[in-house]
């Protein structure tokens, strides 16, 4: 039992007692305990969507891929076009399996002022993920390149909603207004050396800051202390998820996984088949060339029901199509809402479902994605 | 939240209120407040049977959905539709106003397996 886990292995982020000073309820998630709430999931969704909120994502898995062949190499491991990064700029992607299927979704970002990458990953497929970039990495003896997991050196938090510009000004001498969306630089954020993305998981404008992991909770309370008078408050997994899901975001092992295709997921727009050779580019084209069997599609419920929920049958004309990989009582919508993978046939704007929970059918309607966009008018 | 000293508690943190032979059924303080904010009752009609220890209902809360279960048989009489429209009066008042179903019961033998208050209280802190 080393610092910073219980007997039962599970792991502590640097931030666990301020969570449990701050009154979170605490609940295991991939193999580390994290808040899911501290108001309450549907209070703590409206602060990010209207003020700013703040997330531990100490969780979250984070490698550095370096060496003369580090381009090629990711070029290789994942879906999007690498060379189209300028330094310090990031862009959303996938790992894929030899059958096209969905290793993780990742964040690559080029390093700002050195050679190399930083991937992000998510922190249920860590392990995984660095065992596979390391297995190919090896298999792929033509590239000079190191994958090295950096986690454990590094923590990470975000600052989330349409406040968090003005708090995090308070906090810094960097140029916002210069950093674009998916764009990241090396700055200091209240005296702490950090790397500062314009990027996040909310559907809202936001960052996610990484400083060395023993000044995590120094980055912590500067910022809840910067946001206290502009309502910044702290956020949960529980507001996290619905947060991500009306913007339409994909979640590992929800919309994405093994034996889902990125086209499959709608995701084609991060898949850059154009580039030459990637692991799993062939099945790819093929199912591309042939027509993808399933969609993702968005859907709300126009009848009174329970919220639809992963896993929940869909079917048309009671004949089982598909099933929910996501779905929620939306807290800025308030009506239940879902995304689901079906059978192409079947998907349209428009086109009826009927969604099953708890076994009884229930009307629901396919609309255009995303359930929710931000106004770009600040 | 105290919890009121006239009710009678199942160890799945359902509650009874007894007048007569008529019982009044919600959903315990510690429930709500475990499972957050609450979205959404299925609760059985009026004339739908019920059976002690049997699920007879969900409620969802933002993250999940989880039975409810009868803490005593009987036949629904009424049901709280107030609380079906509004499913955050569960949090605000789930000793009150957040009823869910009346039940006539069909044995009274059946409300001495339930916890009374000091009983309910000392599993609440064995909880803690």
């Amino acid at each position: 039992m080393g610092e910073g886990e219980n007997q039962d292995g599970v792991r502590q982020t640097p931030l666990y007692d301020r969570h449990v000073a701050l009154g979170a309820k605490m609940i295991p998630f991939a193999g580390w305990m994290m808040p899911v709430q501290y108001a309450g999931i549907i209070a703590e969704h409206r602060t990010v969507r209207t003020e700013a909120g703040l997330f531990d994502l100490g969780h979250m898995g984070q490698v550095s891929v370096t060496g003369p062949d580090a381009l090629p190499f990711l070029q290789y491991v994942a879906t999007n076009d690498v060379s189209k990064l300028e330094p310090g700029a990031a862009q959303y992607a996938m790992l894929t399996n030899e059958q096209g299927g969905v290793v993780d979704d990742i964040i690559i970002y080029r390093e700002p002022s050195s050679d190399g990458y930083m991937v992000v990953v998510n922190a249920s497929n860590k392990d995984k993920d660095v065992a596979w970039m390391q297995e190919w990495a090896a298999r792929r003896n033509d590239l000079q390149v190191s994958v090295e997991d950096i986690s454990d050196r590094l923590g990470m938090v975000a600052i989330q909603g349409p406040k968090s510009d003005d708090i995090l000004a308070t906090l810094t001498s960097a140029d916002l207004a210069g950093l674009p969306g998916f764009h990241l630089l090396e700055t200091e954020v209240a005296g702490i050396p950090v790397k500062l993305a314009r990027t996040g998981y909310t559907g809202e404008d936001g960052f996610e800051i990484y400083p060395a992991i023993e000044r995590s909770g120094e980055l912590w309370d500067a910022l809840m202390a910067a946001g206290a008078g502009a309502g910044l408050q702290p956020i949960g997994l529980g507001a996290r998820d619905t947060l991500r899901l009306e913007a339409r975001m994909p979640l590992y092992g929800n919309e994405l996984g093994d034996d889902i295709s990125p086209l499959e997921a709608g995701l084609g727009w991060a898949v850059a088949l154009d580039k030459g050779e990637f692991i799993g580019s062939g099945p790819i084209v093929a199912q591309k060339a042939a027509g993808v069997p399933r969609k993702t599609v968005g859907f709300r419920m126009t009848e009174r029901s329970g919220a639809p929920r992963s896993h929940c049958p869909v079917q048309v004309d009671g004949v089982e199509v598909g099933f929910v990989t996501s779905g929620a009582m939306s807290p800025t919508l308030g009506e239940n809402i879902g995304l689901a993978l079906v059978e192409s046939s079947a998907a349209g704007v428009g086109k009826p479902l009927e969604i099953v929970i708890r076994d009884k059918p229930y009307k629901a309607e396919q609309i255009k994605l995303p359930f929710y966009r931000r106004s770009e008018a600040r | 939240m105290a919890v009121p000293a006239d009710l009678k508690f199942t160890k799945s943190h359902e509650w009874v209120r007894v007048d007569g032979d008529t019982a009044t059924v919600g959903l315990a303080d510690f429930a709500q407040s475990e499972l957050g904010d609450i979205t959404y009752l299925e609760l059985p009609e009026v004339g739908d049977s019920i059976t002690a220890k049997d699920p007879l209902g969900v409620v969802e809360s933002v993250k999940a959905a989880s039975d409810i279960y009868a803490p005593v048989s009987g036949e629904v009489v009424e049901r709280n539709e107030a609380a079906i429209d509004k499913p955050e009066l569960v949090n605000q008042d789930p000793f009150g106003d957040a009823w869910l179903i009346k039940v006539r019961l069909s044995d009274t033998a059946q409300l001495d397996d339930l916890l009374d208050t000091d009983a309910y209280n000392a599993l609440l802190d064995s909880n803690a």
